[in-house]
């Protein structure tokens, strides 16, 4: 596996300082952006007996292997490739994973990434409105490509309020803390669910109690996202 | 679970290598991906098959003179990539189009309907028929949301078949749909197979239970009961299956029984036998047996009976020669 020294990266991207004192940051640049989601790549790879644990349960157990592969090859690509801009990470990461993963989960967070960078002009920060829109735009196309609802038990349940958290924040370090959270309770509010797609759905009744593996993953992403923020800005 | 296999990373594109090395003469390796072709391109409609793998001598097997065109190869029990469908498509499409021929299920059909518009992009044209035939995993007013499972066999044999008759994509098409309506499947779980790689079985069973209906990754099934003799399991999955079929005297079809991974064909003969039976007492007639183990799930135990009801057209393109290294029909 691919070891990333996330020492290395120092803090250069725009900081503000608030009336309090308080340092504020409201972009990241590229290589930030790069270097937080190799880390959120790594995050998911370690999270795969987890996921394989979840998924064993209420489908046939390859979410965590799937979601390994996928961010192995967006590591691979996103430090072979030449990246200029933050489209170039998130278009790296989403077609990694749809080309490598197979399986409906390859193409639900392969558009994740790659579906919110579609028609968005390039961009060489990413701050809140931009990461914002990115994730909004991916939602929409996951909606259209999936079929899959709010409450059909799947990663739309933690997806969807994550992306509400970040539209109704003011402050991008603060937005993703929110959507981490508001994931996790979409990841809970699972549980109540039966399941509207895939395996799971077959499983009726039997599936309550269980949360979503696919909802777990989105979590990890938004959580690993911030566990960078807090240790490297 | 003991498995003879080298890397986890690698059990996919090393099962492939080894297909070419024994089979080289016959199939092609697609240049990037895990696609399989036939060596000799034919001028026709492409007909695409494909999923997860696991399930050997399902999907590859089924490529081959009179059958598929090319196969787009999978993780195990997890759909085949866009870019591979993609590079299959490419690879067998004459200008005629491509059919992609598949079983149904939420992972399979989003990978393919993206190789579908990343074809379009190319301008190939392809149509799509989801193979829906095991009647245990939703209801028969339901039948689109069905899974496939062996039936495959029967749709894959009659649409190589018309294909290569030279009909156009739609026709061909019609003829898929058709044969996919009129093929039915049941399955009985006696044990679970397993993942390479995952210590823990792809679902529990105990010692003497069974599951009627159960899909090949386990998916539930309508019942679980305790282990009974071969003539009482045969009776009842036969029973089901031809009241969802509605098959009646007179009616005519193929039968194939199919081993999921470690049952017999000393057992699968046993059940052939009285599935034989029990159609002659209801006076079906039997047109063509298959035993074998075509669509497996590693190594787990059980079987499925398909039936498929033919009429003319039917017949006529089941009856038509095919081969491949794991299907003969001469």
């Amino acid at each position: 596996m691919t070891k990333l020294n996330v020492n290395r990266i120092v803090n250069d991207g725009s900081e503000k300082t608030d009336t309090s004192g308080v340092r504020k940051i409201t972009e990241l640049n590229v290589s930030q952006t790069k270097a937080m989601f190799i880390y959120v790549a790594q995050k998911v790879i370690e999270s795969k007996p987890y996921l394989t644990e979840i998924d064993s349960a209420i489908g046939d157990g390859d979410h965590g292997i799937g979601m390994s592969i996928g961010f192995k090859k967006a590591i691979e690509n996103m430090e072979q490739k030449e990246i200029s801009t933050i489209n170039d990470v998130f278009k790296i990461i989403g077609m990694s994973m749809i080309s490598s993963m197979g399986g409906a989960s390859g193409i639900i967070f392969g558009t994740m990434f790659v579906g919110g960078v579609k028609d968005l002009e390039a961009k060489t920060t990413l701050d809140l409105k931009t990461l914002t829109t990115i994730f909004e735009n991916s939602l929409k196309s996951i909606k259209t490509r999936g079929k899959a609802d709010l409450g059909d038990k799947t990663m739309i349940d933690s997806f969807q309020p994550a992306v509400e958290a970040l539209k109704n924040s003011n402050e991008l370090i603060a937005g993703i803390k929110e959507a981490a959270d508001r994931a996790r309770t979409g990841v809970e509010k699972t549980k109540a669910y039966t399941a509207k797609f895939g395996r799971a759905k077959a499983l009726g009744e039997r599936v309550i109690g269980h949360q979503d593996p696919g909802a777990t993953s989105v979590w990890i992403i938004f959580d690993s996202m911030t566990q960078w923020i807090e240790r490297n800005l | 679970m003991k498995k003879v296999v080298n890397s986890i990373e690698s059990v996919i594109s090393e099962m492939v290598e080894g297909v070419i090395d024994a089979y080289g003469d016959f199939y092609k390796k697609t240049e990037t991906n895990n696609g399989l072709v036939l060596k000799q391109k034919k001028d026709k409609v492409g007909i695409l098959i494909g999923g997860g793998s696991g399930h050997e001598p399902l999907f590859f097997g089924f490529v081959g003179e009179g059958l598929a065109d090319g196969v787009a190869i999978g993780n195990v029990f997890a759909a085949p990539t866009p870019d591979t469908v993609l590079e299959v498509t490419k690879a067998i499409d004459s200008g005629k189009g491509v059919l992609y021929l598949y079983g149904n299920y939420a992972g399979d059909v989003l990978n393919f309907d993206m190789a579908a518009e990343l074809t379009e992009m190319e301008g190939i044209k392809t149509k799509t028929v989801l193979i829906t035939d095991d009647v245990a995993s939703a209801p028969k007013k339901s039948k689109h949301e069905r899974r496939g499972i062996a039936g495959n066999v029967f749709v894959f044999k009659i649409v190589g078949a018309a294909s290569d008759e030279g009909l156009s994509l739609e026709e061909v098409a019609r003829i898929a749909s058709k044969a996919n309506d009129h093929t039915g499947s049941i399955g009985v779980a006696l044990s679970p197979g397993s993942i390479p790689g995952e210590e823990k079985p792809t679902f529990t069973l105990g010692e003497d239970e069974i599951e009627f209906g159960m899909g090949i990754h386990g998916e539930p099934g309508v019942k679980r009961t305790q282990m009974m003799s071969a003539d009482e399991l045969t009776d009842e999955m036969l029973d089901l299956l031809i009241n969802d079929m509605e098959l009646t005297e007179k009616d005519e079809v193929c039968v194939l029984i199919n081993g999921l991974g470690s049952t017999t064909l000393l057992e699968l003969f046993i059940v052939n036998r009285r599935v034989s039976e029990i159609l002659n007492q209801k006076g079906i007639e039997i047109f063509d047996t298959d035993v074998n183990s075509y669509c497996t799930t590693q190594e787990m135990g059980g079987f499925s009976i398909t039936l498929m009801k033919l009429d003319k057209e039917l017949r006529k393109y089941y009856e038509a020669p095919a081969y491949s290294p794991y299907y003969v029909k001469k």
